[in-house]
């Protein structure tokens, strides 16, 4: 590492577990100051204690990213204690219930639809005014391969994702000119060393055939999701804007 | 610094524009540059360049459209720095030519030196990777490839099939640890393919940056820091992907 993001002030939503933790970890060793935002206050206090440990600065705002008031009040938090923000990571998501689109509730739609995309917008919302302050900025939203393809009995997932890279590109070449970049990745299959995941990979011949269909004959790694991050965020990507970039072993170059 | 001490580096078209910031690049993190155009005097003077930094470097005069000269090319390199770690297939050309208008001869020329040419140095380069089992490719592409180009089809069709032998290539190699993108740039307007274009055809030019969101000129330095970090392992599971860097251009 770096220091690559060197006294930079970064919000990661959704760094309790996965990708957002590896992401946080990663992005303190690089230097910055991160505020850790999710709803699970154990798993976030635990990402910031990992984050200390590496010799990095970083704090816990509890935030439902669903939640108007949760978010401002996150944004506002991170200007207190560190003064600035110039860089967000927006990762907060949940999978929701696996069935296919007739049998999709809409208690799980709209629970699918206000954290994964309504929480990007309202991230968005209260960041972006943050970074317009000193003209300068980056943020970098997660949305997935299901953003760029579908798959079967997810259809509220899939419909989030792909809202996220419209959102993205919207917001980018709505504040292009006003300094900030906005992004997305789109990770593939990703191995985050979760306890579910490990279950979920455990069963039958689950992994076996996910690995089959990716070209690269493998699972991505939460920290490889991590350095895509980090380098978008950063002034080496300085004229990468409005993306979304595959982080899949090229599933979706097929 | 990302990682490319002791890498060896390729760089077709490097004797200016894109291709010579992404020599800087590279050099500038570590590794030793070979350095291919058909442009001596700016082919040695992007070696002398890197030199005067400290770095390792060397020039060979090449014609990407001819076979025997990219073999040559590998055979050379590995000869002088005993392994090709990353190539940065970058050569190529632009003109504005009217669909109607157009000569054979200038579609012929345009698909050697823009699509061939990345062909051929793929197959030459893959061979030695695929020995190693690892190495890692970018091929210069355009927005051009990505979508529709009033005044210039052939050059845009050249960039589409680039983009096409990038994922297709990306696919065939996955396996063998030998990972395949492209970059696609748009607005750079600080190189001589672009300025050019400026001097011979106003019009064509400034149709090319006029829908740049971030109201600015991109750099070439911006494009070679994308092709070095997509050839740096912090990139190891990105491949099959062509990349825009436009400012926005392609978010519209």
């Amino acid at each position: 590492m770096s220091g690559k993001l060197k006294d930079k002030v970064v919000i990661v939503t959704g760094a309790s577990s996965g990708i957002g933790r590896a992401s946080a970890l990663a992005i303190g060793k690089e230097g910055a100051q991160v505020v850790i935002a999710n709803r699970d206050v154990a798993g976030g206090e635990e990402t910031v204690r990992l984050i200390k440990e590496a010799g990095g600065q970083a704090f816990f705002v509890r935030t439902d990213v669903s939640k108007a008031a949760d978010v401002e009040n996150m944004v506002n938090q991170a200007i207190k204690v560190y003064g600035r923000l110039d860089c967000a990571f927006n990762n907060a998501g949940i999978t929701g219930v696996t069935a296919p689109t007739v049998g999709c509730s809409e208690e799980n739609w709209d629970q699918v639809i206000d954290i994964n995309l309504k929480g990007i917008w309202l991230s968005m919302k209260y960041e972006i005014p943050a970074m317009l302050k000193q003209g300068k900025g980056a943020i970098v939203n997660t949305s997935s391969i299901l953003g760029i393809v579908g798959t079967e009995d997810r259809p509220a997932y899939v419909a989030s994702k792909h809202g996220i890279i419209g959102l993205t590109k919207a917001a980018a070449l709505e504040y292009a000119r006003a300094g900030i970049r906005v992004n997305a990745v789109c990770p593939g299959p990703t191995k985050t060393g979760s306890v579910a995941e490990e279950r979920l990979f455990s069963e039958g011949n689950f992994e076996k055939e996910k690995v089959a269909e990716i070209p690269m004959g493998r699972f991505g790694n939460a920290i490889e999701i991590a350095e895509a991050v980090i380098w978008l965020c950063s002034d080496a990507a300085s004229f990468v804007n409005g993306q979304a970039l595959p982080v899949d072993g090229a599933l979706t170059a097929r | 610094m990302i990682g490319l001490e002791n890498k060896v580096a390729l760089v077709t078209g490097g004797s200016s524009g894109i291709g010579r910031a992404t020599a800087l690049t590279f050099a500038r993190e570590g590794a030793k540059v070979v350095i291919a155009d058909i442009n001596i005097i700016g082919g040695e003077e992007t070696a002398r360049m890197i030199k005067m930094k400290g770095g390792q470097a060397l020039f060979i005069k090449t014609d990407v459209t001819r076979a025997t000269e990219v073999e040559s090319l590998i055979d050379q390199t590995i000869q002088k720095y005993g392994r090709l770690d990353c190539a940065h297939n970058n050569a190529g050309m632009l003109e504005g030519i009217p669909l109607m208008e157009g000569t054979e001869a200038q579609w012929d020329r345009i698909m050697n030196l823009n699509l061939k040419s990345v062909w051929l140095c793929m197959k030459y380069e893959l061979r030695h990777m695929t020995r190693h089992g690892a190495g890692a490719i970018v091929n210069t592409s355009s927005v051009a490839g990505l979508v529709g180009s009033p005044g210039t089809a052939f050059y845009a069709a050249s960039k589409w099939g680039v983009n096409g032998l990038t994922k297709s290539a990306a696919v065939e190699f996955a396996k063998s640890g030998i990972r395949i993108n492209a970059v696609c740039p748009a607005g750079i307007m600080n190189t001589t393919m672009y300025i050019a274009q400026m001097v011979k055809n106003p019009a064509f030019a400034a149709q090319l940056t006029s829908v740049i969101p971030m109201e600015r000129d991109g750099f070439p330095e911006e494009v070679a820091e994308v092709v070095v970090w997509l050839c740096s392992d912090a990139a190891s599971y990105i491949t099959g992907h062509t990349l825009p860097v436009d400012g926005g251009r392609t978010a519209i």
